[in-house]
Order: structure tokens, then sequence, then C-alpha cells
């Protein structure tokens, strides 16, 4: 009864959104909002990714929400999961190939991670991916090692550390510019990699913010394994 | 009708036959792969509307993070719906 | 017109999911499918025909054959989100395990005061 009642409201709600959707044209040219922030990208920020520009000079108060909203849910998963007796994580070692190989590639991609997030105003990139990219190499060491520590409290500190750069890069903007996240250091030319002013440095900040809250947040999940 | 056209059409089939796969089976695990099956073809269908950005993100974070945090809960609880 | 079609109907097998079945984790999977979705149609309306990404790569690209850029910068933001909710409701599925022993909503209907 349940089902039926289910798949007849899922029924009208596909239906009236697909006849209203196929109405919007397919393909057409980017007007208002876009094609301005297209335009003036380049003059008024200097960073050459456009997508950049916006998520970190035109809408940077938004990622610093973000930024929030993930420290809160790396702390509440901690929090929820707090167990006074320390356990150990799996059971046994993996293989020789696994435990050879994972100690040659796991160098290589924290330096594709720190690339990633470094270049982030020139290629395709930034913080969130670089982020997520190291704490994917700390998980490959986590399954193939069963005595592979990471010391919490160094792991806080950069966290909070990152987070207060975020902020007081803002509030450099408030005092020697005219609004908060002000871009106040020169431009440079477009296309290097010291240009673009502050966009650079957030990103650095956001990157090592990212990478810490996940390793911290997967080192909670494996430990309670008993 | 170009190849790209073709391509998009068969990338979808499998987008949704993926996606039925994963809400219908009662073993877990093999709906978590399904699930991380519908962010490796969506990755690529980002990349094909011109979006590279999105592309990355999704393949970071949707096929690795995701499965393997469903994977560590999988493990504490039980492995089969009743 | 494919990519319209193919996000509402992942919308709507993952709202199948998140009201007919009994098992919690299965529910949190048809959250993340929704959120597939919703990503999915939001970059199929910023495409512009024969256009190529919005990046200035080479000094001649004209801001005219370009892709919206605004809901790549949002939905960025978005699948960082789905991330956090998804990490959080599991580590409540783990807690509500260790108290009740079985996953199943129609067990799980006693709330102590």
């Amino acid at each position: 009864m349940r089902k039926v009642i289910a798949i007849l409201l899922l029924f009208i709600i596909g239906y009236y959104s697909l006849d209203v959707l196929l109405k919007i044209p397919f393909g057409e040219s980017a007007g208002g909002v876009g094609k301005h922030y297209l335009e003036s990208t380049i003059k008024e920020t200097g960073a050459v990714n456009s997508v950049t520009a916006i998520v970190v000079s035109y809408r940077g108060f938004d990622t610093l929400g973000e930024v929030t909203v993930l420290f809160l849910a790396a702390t509440g998963l901690g929090a929820i999961l707090y167990d006074k007796k320390a356990k150990k994580r799996a059971l046994q070692n993996a293989s020789v190939i696994v435990k050879t190989s994972s100690k040659i590639i796991y160098p290589l991609i924290a330096l594709l991670g720190a690339y990633v997030f470094v270049h982030g105003h020139l290629t395709p990139g930034g913080g969130f991916q670089g982020g997520a990219i190291i704490a994917t190499g700390v998980l490959l060491m986590f399954i193939s090692y069963r005595s592979f520590e990471t010391n919490h409290k160094a792991l806080s500190i950069i966290e909070s550390l990152a987070g207060m750069t975020f902020v007081t890069i803002g509030f450099a903007g408030l005092i020697y510019g005219t609004s908060f996240l002000q871009n106040i250091l020169p431009f440079g030319i477009p296309g290097e990699l010291f240009s673009a002013g502050i966009i650079p440095l957030i990103y650095i900040a956001v990157g090592f913010k990212v990478g810490a809250e996940l390793t911290a947040l997967l080192d909670n999940l494996l430990k309670t394994i008993k | 009708m170009n190849w790209l056209t073709i391509v998009v059409v068969i990338l979808s089939i499998v987008l949704i036959i993926a996606a039925v796969f994963a809400v219908y089976q009662k073993d877990l695990l093999l709906a978590v792969i399904g699930t991380s099956a519908v962010s490796v073809v969506l990755s690529v269908l980002f990349y094909i509307l011109q979006a590279p950005d999105v592309a990355l993100t999704e393949a970071a974070i949707g096929v690795a993070l995701t499965t393997i945090i469903f994977v560590i809960t999988i493990k504490k609880t039980k492995r089969f719906e009743e | 017109m494919i990519y319209y079609a193919t996000s509402i109907l992942l919308i709507l097998i993952g709202m199948y999911a998140v009201l007919v079945k009994k098992n919690l984790i299965k529910i949190v999977i048809g959250l993340s499918i929704v959120d597939n979705g919703i990503h999915l149609l939001l970059i199929a309306i910023g495409y512009v025909k024969d256009g190529t990404a919005p990046i200035f790569s080479k000094p001649g690209l004209q801001a005219s054959q370009m892709v919206d850029p605004v809901p790549q910068a949002l939905v960025l933001t978005a699948i960082v989100i789905g991330l956090a909710v998804t990490a959080v409701a599991l580590s409540l599925i783990i807690r509500l395990y260790d108290h009740h022993k079985t996953l199943n909503i129609n067990k799980i209907r006693k709330l102590k005061w």
C-alpha cells in the first residue's frame, strides 16, 4: 500500500517537473551575472581561472561559511563517536606488494595534492580538491600498515592555524582596503604563479585545513573498529 | 546524430541502471559499489559538459571518501538488509 | 534534453529509496543519489552550445565562447556539503546500532524519556 502511494506521488512530481524543464532552452548563451563575471575576471581579480575567482573573490564569504560547515561536521563526528578506551585498528597487515608500493606512491600523492591547491588560480583545481587528494593518500597508508599513526595534536594545530589565517587575511582587507576580503596585494601578470593578489594565499590555507580535517575524520572512524 | 550524442546516451543508460541496482540490492556492500559507480559516470558526464573543476571535485570526494565511510559503517553494523 | 531527463530520473529513484525502504543505510544511500541528481541538473542548465571551459588559457579566447561559470561555483560548494551531511548521518547510525541492536525503522519506534 505504501509502495503504491509512493510511486503515484513520484510519478506526478516527475511528470510536472519534466513538463516545465523541457521548456527551458538547452544551450543558450549565458546572460546577466555570468557574462559580467566572465568579461571582468582578469581586470578585477587577475586570476585566469574564472571559477576560482568567483569562489574566492566575488563570493568569498560563502566559502568561509562552507569551511565552517566542514569544521562543524568533523567536530560533530568526533564528539558522537567518542570513546574513552583507545582501540586498535585493523587486525592484520596487508600483503607485501601493497605494503611496498604504498610506501612509494604516498609521497607522490601528497605532491600531487599540493600542486593542485597551489596552482588553483591557473588550472582547474583548488583548495577542496587538493585537500581531498591528500586525505586519500593518508587513507592508503592507514589501510596498508597496522601501526601507522598520525599525531592528533599536530593535526588540530594545523587546522586551527589555517582557519585563523583565512580570517586574518579577510581582516587585513578591512584594515587596509574598503571591505572584508578585499584584494589588497598587487595583481601581477595574469598567467604567472605569483599573481592574482590574495587568491593563492587563501587557497593554500583552505587546502591545509581541508586536508587536516578529513584526515582526522578518517582516523576517528577507523579507530572504533573492534 | 554524431558520436558524442551516442556516447552521452550510453552513459546515461549505464547511470540509470547503476542507480536502480543500488536501490534494489539486499546485500549492502553491492549497493555501495553501485553508488560509487554512479559517482564515476557522473564525473565523466561533468567533463563532457565542459566543467573540469566540478569533475575533479566529484572524482576526489564522491568516489574515494564517500565509499570508504559507507564501508566502515557496514563493517560495524549488519551486512544484509532484513 | 537527455541531461534533464536523466537528472529527473535520478532524483526520483533516490526519493523512492528514502520513502519506501526500511533499512537506515539504504535511506542514506538514497539521499546521496538525490544529491548527485541535483548537481547534474544545475550544471546542465548552465551549458552553452559549442562552448569551452571557463579558463583563459590561451591569450586569444573570447568571453562569449565560454560556458556559464556561476553554476559550477555553486555545485563545488554543494558537493563538499553533501559529504559532510553523509558523514554525520552515518556516525549517528553507528551509535543507534550500538544502543538498539537493529537497523529497522519499524523497531526503533520507542524513544526513552
